[in-house]
């Protein structure tokens, strides 16, 4: 890389009790790419994601975004500084409109909600602003439905409009298009290589596959480690990798085991 | 010699509350229900006991027919009631077991009156010398006794048998039991009833000490929330950890500290001030405790 | 969804405006009838009501189970009781000292029990609720545990006009001021920036952080005005009764408001009023029919426990939402 990262974690450490679930992870981002991160099941992706998010406290390490040093700052914070995450398992507000869940993500990232006095209706411009987003991610004829209607697929979409509210730098997305069948992984990924130009993407994905096929660079976990990053091609062909993750049967279920704990 | 005598007293209360409890951080961590009624069956175990011992004449009788007719009472309310709110959110769960506050209060209240006389069996109505120089009363020996015993049963049973097995599965991981095709049904009631006869338990042995009357269930219910905060909830050893130190701090605060206030403070402040600042310590650790764990002392649940 | 904003058709407008010119012309009605004695149940009621409105606030709006809210409307009265008992009657100072006591309570304990979440949120409030009742307890200058009696009342002036809280008539008319002050003020809040930001919050507070929301410092707002308000209806509950007691700070208080609250409906502008009036109104007819009132109070609230979930706001919430259709 040329220039700065935008995001770079050096020296992550997370411990629960005796487990290591993260071990002196060094993850750089560079601005405007697709940086996928892979890995085993239980390899601590999640775990990892939650951290860059500020849900986890690191044990030890920096995380420097934009240059600023974020390691402590709250996680409200960072989405307000254009660091935003989705789940991996879906987190809708059930009680609110598809179109009123994006208001209430563009109303964050927007001033202050001290206000108990004016309705929010009245701020036409918020609501113009969640209607483009919905229709970015092609949910605009789901507006005003309630959660409770929309498919598996469209929630994740729904998730992903809410990340980019704010008009986010980063956005961290916790496998997008995990439960999904072929032809919504097939809309989600057309999706993810749209925001190309908006933002820069961290990925987090189980489909291989679909991973080779978006990421400028990958990054490959194991056992809390980071084994392997680069090109999608020369992770590939990787040989710590292959053997860890990607081809050899016998290794593959035992390093699974051994990290799943 | 003050000092042992009030720190016996305090491990006696501590393993009452133990027994409470006990049965609490079951519920609480196995069904995920957070019961407001279980003092009420500590208030009906010391009644039932109050009445078969007026009825029988006999102190043993009366506590073993209480504690049978209350773990059927508590299995029969989980049965027919309390089985329904396992699904619904802890909000509701407030409400109707509030609501089963009230019922039982008064229900009480109609079968025996606002109160009831108990006292400790004659036999044990005399003090016991320990030590040289030491006496202590010989049924606050009994109720150490009958404490560190069921908590010794407890434990075995909770990690020597295959129930106890499934019992503490259920509490760090209630998907996980019913996956593993534990009958999750049967299982709770019988846990119901366990919590119910140790309620029972200590209900007839405070009695002598405490009174039987309706509404006793109030103010121990929360120090056994309490405790169960302390210890974590879903935890059998917690519980008796955080109820030791509980029965310990309010005991021992409230002589101790009305000594201390009495070098300080006229007299009638010192009476009312030693059991006020003891009871706020007890909140007062809870809430240290919590600062530095967060999920109690011994969490359970994963 | 937030549909209580929607405008509300003709036959509603009629009734609420029958509702409220009986709730205005009260006290004559009753004293035509020859049932002046009821006055005080009614004004008994309109305060509880305004104390279930502010757990309203922070538990079905916040999403905050406090169980020790009838703290601070214990602490209110306490505050209120304790100045008159100095000699202090003017009721705008009773009034400025119980804001301010109340929202340092508030803020005190909010800062630290919102720093928990779940069941252990719940115990630590109730922990420094329980704290609040063992230290009014032991006030033995100020009746301890018997309680403190308050001869005289709040005295308001303003210019020539002098209003006495010991005027029973006076009374219901300032407390249904403060009622219908804070059904408004939660209405506007309700659809509002701050409104919307909670309903987020209690939906999915990690969601809402995620977004970008400061949960902790918008949790404890509301936390802070919920406290006040129910300060507020310390206040007026010791003008009415002319007497507190430990007892209004015990967690049991803190549970019948719950009830009221849950009753009523959670999250329902009406629901504090409609839990407080249907609560307190069958106490009074159980308890003069039966000795056992509290017994059937009991299974009328768990009949509503088990098959009216949404409570009472929310069933007729509902009925207009399927007869719209």
């Amino acid at each position: 890389m040329t220039e700065l990262p935008l995001l770079a974690a050096r020296g992550l450490v997370k411990r629960f009790g005796g487990l290591v679930a993260t071990d002196h992870v060094d993850l750089f981002v560079g601005r405007g790419e697709i940086h996928a991160l892979i890995g085993p099941n239980g390899a601590g992706k999640t775990t990892l994601v939650a951290q860059l998010g500020g849900q986890l406290p690191c044990d030890e390490g920096r995380i420097v975004f934009a240059g600023d040093d974020i390691t402590r700052l709250p996680t409200h914070l960072r989405a307000r500084r254009g660091l935003v995450r989705s789940f991996q398992i879906t987190r809708l507000f059930a009680s609110a409109s598809v179109l009123e869940n994006v208001a209430l993500a563009v109303q964050a990232a927007r001033g202050s909600s001290l206000g108990a006095w004016r309705p929010v209706r009245r701020e036409r411009a918020l609501f113009d602003a969640a209607r483009t987003l919905l229709d970015d991610v092609g949910l605009a004829a789901q507006a005003q439905l309630a959660i409770g209607a929309l498919s598996h697929g469209q929630r994740r979409a729904l998730e992903v409009a809410m990340t980019l509210a704010g008009e986010p730098a980063l956005v961290m997305l916790d496998e997008p298009m995990a439960g999904m069948g072929h032809e919504e992984s097939a809309r989600m990924e057309q999706l993810i290589a749209g925001l190309r130009r908006r933002c820069t993407v961290l990925l987090i994905e189980h489909d291989v596959d679909a991973v080779f096929r978006l990421a400028d660079r990958v990054s490959v976990l194991v056992e809390g480690r980071v084994v392997a990053t680069g090109s999608p091609a020369a992770v590939r062909a990787d040989p710590g990798v292959i053997a860890a993750y990607l081809g050899d049967a016998a290794e593959a279920p035992e390093a699974a085991d051994a990290a799943s704990a | 010699m003050l000092i042992v005598e009030q720190a016996l007293n305090g491990l006696q209360f501590g393993l009452m509350l133990f027994l409470l409890a006990a049965g609490l951080t079951l519920v609480f961590g196995v069904m995920d229900m957070i019961n407001l009624a279980h003092g009420s069956l500590y208030m009906v175990g010391a009644f039932v006991a109050a009445w078969l011992v007026a009825l029988t004449g006999s102190f043993v009788l009366g506590i073993a027919g209480a504690v049978v007719l209350t773990a059927v009472f508590g299995m029969a309310l989980e049965v027919v009631l309390l089985r329904t709110l396992y699904a619904r959110d802890h909000l509701s769960q407030v409400l109707a077991t509030f609501a089963l506050i009230l019922i039982l209060n008064d229900g009480v209240k109609m079968i025996f009156g606002n109160d009831l006389p108990l006292s400790a069996p004659a036999a044990l109505a005399g003090p016991v010398e320990l030590l040289p120089g030491l006496v202590y009363p010989a049924y606050r020996l009994l109720i150490l006794a009958v404490g560190l015993v069921l908590a010794l049963l407890l434990w075995l049973l909770v990690q020597k048998t295959r129930m106890g097995a499934l019992v503490r599965a259920g509490a760090s991981n209630r998907t996980m039991a019913t996956a593993l095709g534990v009958d999750i049904t049967r299982l709770f009631t019988f846990v119901f009833g366990i919590g119910a006869a140790l309620c029972a338990v200590a209900g007839a042995l405070l009695g002598p000490l405490l009174a039987v009357q309706v509404g006793m269930g109030e103010n121990i219910l929360i120090l056994a929330f309490v405790v169960i905060v302390i210890g974590g909830i879903g935890s059998i050893r917690g519980a008796l950890v955080g109820a030791i130190l509980v029965g310990g701090i309010d005991t021992l605060g409230r002589t101790l500290l009305q000594h201390l206030f009495r070098e300080f403070l006229p007299p009638q402040w010192a009476s009312a001030a030693g059991p006020a600042v003891a009871s706020v310590a007890v909140y007062v650790f809870m809430a240290v405790v919590l600062a530095v764990k967060p999920q109690g002392l011994f969490p359970a649940r994963g | 969804m937030l549909s209580e904003a929607k405008h509300p058709g003709l036959a509603r407008s009629v009734a609420l405006i029958a509702l409220a010119a009986i709730v205005l012309a009260l006290p004559f009605l009753l004293r035509a009838l020859g049932f002046d004695f009821y006055l005080s149940l009614a004004s008994r009621i309109v305060v509880y009501a305004i104390a279930a409105t502010s757990l309203n606030l922070v538990l079905g709006y916040g999403g905050m189970v406090s169980f020790g809210h009838a703290a601070f409307v214990g602490l209110g009265a306490y505050v209120t009781g304790v100045m008159i008992s100095e000699g202090v009657q003017s009721g705008s100072a009773h009034l400025g000292a119980v804001v301010l006591v109340t929202a340092f309570a508030a803020l005190a304990i909010g800062a630290i029990s919102l720093r928990t979440r779940g069941v252990y949120f719940i115990m630590i409030t109730l922990a420094f609720a329980q704290m609040l009742f063992y230290l009014a307890n032991s006030v033995k200058g100020y009746g301890g545990d018997e309680g403190l009696n308050v001869r005289a009342r709040s005295l308001f002036s303003l210019g020539g006009w002098v209003l006495d809280l010991k005027n029973p008539l006076a009374l219901y008319y300032v407390a249904l001021a403060v009622l219908a002050a804070s059904l408004f003020a939660l209405a506007r809040f309700v659809p509002s920036r701050l409104g919307y930001a909670m309903l987020a919050i209690r939906d999915d507070d990690v969601r809402a952080e995620a977004i970008g929301f400061p949960t902790y410092r918008y949790k404890l707002v509301v936390f802070v005005a919920a406290g006040v308000l129910g300060g507020i209806a310390g206040a007026l509950s010791v003008n009415l009764q002319g007497y507190v007691s430990p007892n209004a700070l015990h967690w049991t208080q803190s549970g019948t408001l719950m009830v009221m609250v849950i009753l009523g409906g959670v999250a329902t502008v009406w629901g504090g009023v409609a839990g407080a009036a249907v609560l307190l109104l069958l106490q009074e007819m159980l308890g003069s029919w039966t000795e056992h009132g509290e017994f059937w109070t009991g299974w009328v609230l768990l009949a509503v426990v088990l098959f009216a979930r949404r409570g009472l706001v929310g069933i007729a919430l509902s009925r207009r939402a399927q007869s719209a259709t």
